[in-house]
């Protein structure tokens, strides 16, 4: 069974005092320089007026970049669209990388000033395909082993805990939390 | 894009109605053989319409970013879905939604496709659609089938066709309606959606219920067949029946609906439906697309004509068992409650109180209340779509509408459960007060999205919303009421020209730059089903509208008399002082190192597609046509006030006066030898600007062009008060093509 279309979100520090409004040109200025390795990326949707929304989303055509707020829980999101070759490993690698690679960029960004930086525990992953992954014990059996695997090799070993989202209607989702804050620089080196 | 989008139409055999399968089947077929290149592009997009699926901003794989036209290199290459419209580039879905009316179910089926093939946000539409955005082409047999088997259908939902039938969305319960309208307005989506008589039209066919004639939710006025429930009595019976009214809409050039029959009884309803439908097909204008709406049918031929052409056709028409199947079910229909009707509880919190106040509206049940969810800009997340379904399960048996003022209603809500209810709204952030007030701007996408799109509609809705929220319960009550609608260009998709401050997106030049405005449109109506049209008064840059927003409100609730309505207030006011009031905001700031003013609300990217070096030379020739631009504005305003003062004939030559006025700008960026003589003028502008397409709209093409020849030629005619004001909104619409155009030829090569 595939994992494809991985979500990663890295869940930022004081969530309450970011304003999401100076994402805006940032964003902007990712597409005029075609940041993203790889991808093609379109457009900026402004979604901040929407509480617990998706705040606000770089459109791309392989994957989409978000400060997200869904779950009134703010972070950093990366949602690949297009498929990904390779194993599930390499899959929520992939994911992972963009996201924390955008990460990194909003956390150097001056005019953001510093307002969006991974708490260095908190990880949620997502698979946008109820398809592929329904919300159901099914397929936490069918994937535990593959986000205990990634996670070990995130965290280079050291603890974290797992655990799954309930709601059944909803993506299958699991919560990823280091017993131990990680910067983003060493969690990209762990995946590199 | 989606890898399982192979396997939904196993996944979901058996759930979806054969048709609808059939159809989508067809669909997926269609897809293939375009990128075989074995459909011709112009015949799919034609397709593809008319199942909603949509192009949107940035398809024609170029996007200027401010300083550059930059391209957009999508995977598939040179392959295209339409004209100019790249294959990968991202969509916009549209889903029908007849009368409103959906489901907990259906919710959780529009939070799950937003969430897996947009970008989490479900929009709802001035016309009580839904739409995703971002949607890759390849994956909409996939929401369709989804839709399909949640008995959604997208089917229609664009293109040349009948789009979807609304209704008001309080039909049932409204103290003041004749009856429910709702089973008629499904009966008739139901017969019109892809039956042979409505499969060869010119353009869209828009119809409309109301229960009433007196409030706007059913906006019968401004729509192609409008229909307003009426009763009479009969053999001592009381008797439903709909008033019927055709050929209204808005548009460019919004035109009132005509009644066509004061009453027309149940069973007349679909075959009269069907007899317009059919003349329209016959007659209406093909081939200009800027006059093919049922509208300009219906006024070239006269409503007389029109009416004894549908008579006819009316009795040739072979019976249909479903013209009549419905009805006794129909006169049956009812909701009901899911729990016992209450009594209202006379304390709350604050925020409680406020939102029964804007949010609560009693029916005409005994112990029940509507409440609406106010949406921001007709946004919805995901999770909060499921979380709505949860509390229409709780609440009702999911009696859930959406709105034409982009909102979502939940009816049958005992009053005793409203404290339960609006905490269960917080919680997932749907329990904002505001409802139908100031603050509660209905806005088209705009330049967000939409390729049509000059200014931010989306972009100013959200600063006036955020503005006006701050101040909201400091506000006089006379202007909370107010209503604000907003659209991106002149096509009136915000339905601007019913409210009573309306904005429409144009561009102007200032000292060398384009600048985003937007078109003050005032005096419309929003109640009587959209009785009456505001006409735009100045156009001001973006930056500057809140500014007018403020000093109108503050003026009406300074200066209103008792019980005066805006727009009496507005027409007392009149057009002269009113421009006075406004024109300092016209100007470009004091500071030109100010760039605000040349981006856009909610963009920063600058605005123009001008080089910032413009060279002086070029600087005194815009200085020069500029003028004779203003001219022909000032002209048109003279216009407008001749027609308020009732000079009717004088109204009609001095917009026509003020089209060759800038026509004559134009030519003159040409030939300064240009003279006064409109045959002349007519003559060089069509020869230099239309025959050469340089007048031509990006995607409207000529139509702005034939709206000064049609004016040419009939200017010896005399003018009734409907075509001196036709004019008046077309002449503005040529002066504003006549800006963009200038902007268009006036900027660097490269840009």
């Amino acid at each position: 069974m595939q994992l494809q279309h991985v979500n990663v979100k890295l869940l930022v520090q004081n969530p309450g005092g970011a304003s999401l409004e100076p994402l805006i040109p940032v964003f902007h200025g990712w597409i005029e320089n075609q940041d993203a390795k790889d991808e093609l990326l379109i457009d900026v949707a402004d979604y901040s007026h929407v509480p617990a929304g998706p705040g606000i989303v770089l459109i791309g055509h392989e994957g989409n970049y978000s400060v997200d707020n869904s779950g009134n829980r703010l972070g950093v999101r990366y949602n690949r669209k297009a498929a990904v070759d390779g194993s599930n490993q390499d899959r929520l690698s992939q994911a992972a990388r963009e996201a924390l690679a955008a990460c990194r960029r909003l956390e150097a960004e001056p005019r953001l000033d510093g307002k969006f930086r991974f708490n260095g525990q908190d990880i949620e992953i997502f698979i946008n395909d109820r398809l592929i992954a329904p919300n159901n014990a099914a397929t936490r059996e069918a994937f535990d082993a593959d986000f205990h695997d990634f996670s070990r090799k995130l965290f280079r070993g050291k603890e974290y805990s797992i655990s799954y989202g309930e709601d059944p209607r909803s993506l299958f989702t699991a919560f990823v939390k280091a017993a131990r804050p990680f910067a983003v620089t060493d969690l990209i080196e762990a995946l590199a | 894009m989606k890898v399982s989008n192979s396997s939904w139409a196993e996944r979901l055999a058996g759930k979806i109605p054969e048709s609808l399968a059939r159809e989508i089947d067809i669909f997926e077929t269609e897809i293939s053989l375009r990128k075989q290149g074995k459909i011709d592009e112009r015949l799919f997009a034609e397709t593809r319409l008319r199942r909603g699926v949509y192009g949107q901003r940035y398809d024609n794989g170029q996007r200027h970013n401010g300083k550059t036209v930059q391209r957009l290199g999508y995977p598939s290459g040179e392959l295209t879905k339409g004209p100019n419209t790249m294959w990968d580039a991202p969509g916009m879905q549209r889903i029908k939604i007849p009368a409103g009316g959906l489901s907990g179910q259906q919710l959780e089926t529009l939070a799950d496709l937003a969430e897996e093939y947009s970008d989490g946000i479900a929009h709802v539409t001035t016309r009580q659609d839904f739409q995703l955005h971002y949607v890759h082409i390849d994956d909409t047999p996939s929401v369709m089938r989804r839709l399909a088997a949640a008995n959604i259908t997208t089917r229609e939902a664009c293109g040349n066709s009948v789009r979807n039938v609304t209704a008001c969305p309080y039909s049932g319960v409204c103290p003041d309606e004749k009856f429910d309208v709702t089973p008629y307005s499904r009966a008739m989506s139901k017969f019109l959606m892809g039956h042979p008589d409505t499969q060869n039209f010119g353009r869209k066919f828009k119809p409309s219920f109301s229960g009433c004639s007196q409030h706007a939710c059913g906006l019968a006025s401004m729509h192609d067949m409008g229909m307003i429930a009426v009763t009479q009595i009969e053999n001592g019976k009381e008797k439903r029946g709909f008033e019927v009214h055709v050929g209204g809409g808005l548009g460019a050039v919004p035109y009132q609906a005509k009644l066509f029959d004061s009453f027309v009884p149940p069973e007349e309803l679909l075959p009269l439906a069907q007899s317009i439908s059919r003349v329209f097909a016959r007659l209406g204008e093909k081939k200009n697309r800027s006059r093919a709406r049922i509208k300009f049918l219906i006024q070239d031929l006269g409503i007389e004509k029109f009416k004894e052409l549908v008579r006819e056709e009316r009795k040739t028409l072979p019976h249909d068992a479903r013209w009549t199947e419905y009805i006794d079910d129909a006169e049956k229909f009812q909701e009901s409650p899911l729990r016992p009707g209450g009594k209202a509880p006379l304390l709350g919190s604050e925020s409680f109180q406020r939102w029964v106040k804007t949010n609560t509206r009693p029916q005409k049940q005994e112990g029940y209340t509507v409440v609406t969810i106010a949406l921001p800009l007709g946004d919805i997340a995901s999770d909060q779509l499921r979380s709505l379904a949860d509390i229409a399960r709780g609440f009702t048996r999911e009696t859930i509408r959406s709105t034409v003022e982009q909102n979502i209603v939940l009816r049958w809500i005992s009053q005793s459960d409203l404290v339960e209810l609006h905490k269960a709204l917080e919680a997932a952030g749907l329990g904002d007060a505001g409802a139908g007030s100031i603050v509660d701007i209905a806005a088209c996408p705009g330049t967000d999205t939409c390729k049509l799109g000059i200014s931010s509609s989306r972009g100013l809705a959200a600063e006036l919303r955020k503005r006006l929220g701050e101040k909201n319960f400091q506000l006089d009550d006379s202007v909370v009421k107010l209503h604000i609608k907003i659209s991106g260009c002149f096509n009136s998709c915000g339905q601007h020209h019913v409210a009573d401050l309306g904005f429409y997106g144009v561009s102007r030049k200032m000292s060398g730059y384009a600048v985003p405005h937007f078109q003050v449109v005032l005096g419309g109506e929003w109640e009587h089903n959209g009785a009456s049209y505001g006409l735009p008064v100045i156009a001001i840059p973006s930056k500057n509208i809140p500014k007018v927003v403020s000093r109108l409100t503050d003026r009406y609730a300074a200066n209103r008399k008792e019980g005066e309505s805006f727009k009496d207030f507005i027409a007392r006011t009149g057009k002269v002082e009113l421009k006075k009031m406004l024109e300092d905001l016209a100007r470009p700031p004091a500071d030109a190192s100010d760039r605000s003013f040349f981006q856009d609300w909610g963009d920063p990217r600058e605005y123009t597609l001008a080089d910032l070096g413009v060279g002086e030379c070029a600087g005194e020739v815009v200085s020069s046509v500029e003028f004779d631009l203003a001219a022909a504005e000032r002209q048109l305003f003279e216009a407008q006030v001749a027609l308020e003062s009732g000079q009717i004939d004088e109204a009609g030559r001095t917009a026509y006066r003020s089209m060759l006025q800038a026509a004559k700008a134009l030519v003159k960026i040409e030939s300064s030898n240009i003279a006064d003589d409109p045959a002349q003028i007519v003559k060089e502008f069509r020869a230099r600007f239309y025959d050469t397409q340089k007048f031509f709209d990006p995607f409207a093409g000529g139509k702005f062009a034939h709206y000064l020849f049609s004016a040419h030629e009939k200017s010896a005619e005399p003018y009734t008060p409907d075509s001196a004001r036709y004019l008046i909104d077309e002449a503005q619409l040529f002066i504003d093509a006549a800006h963009s155009c200038y902007n268009r030829i006036s900027a660097p090569a490269h840009a």
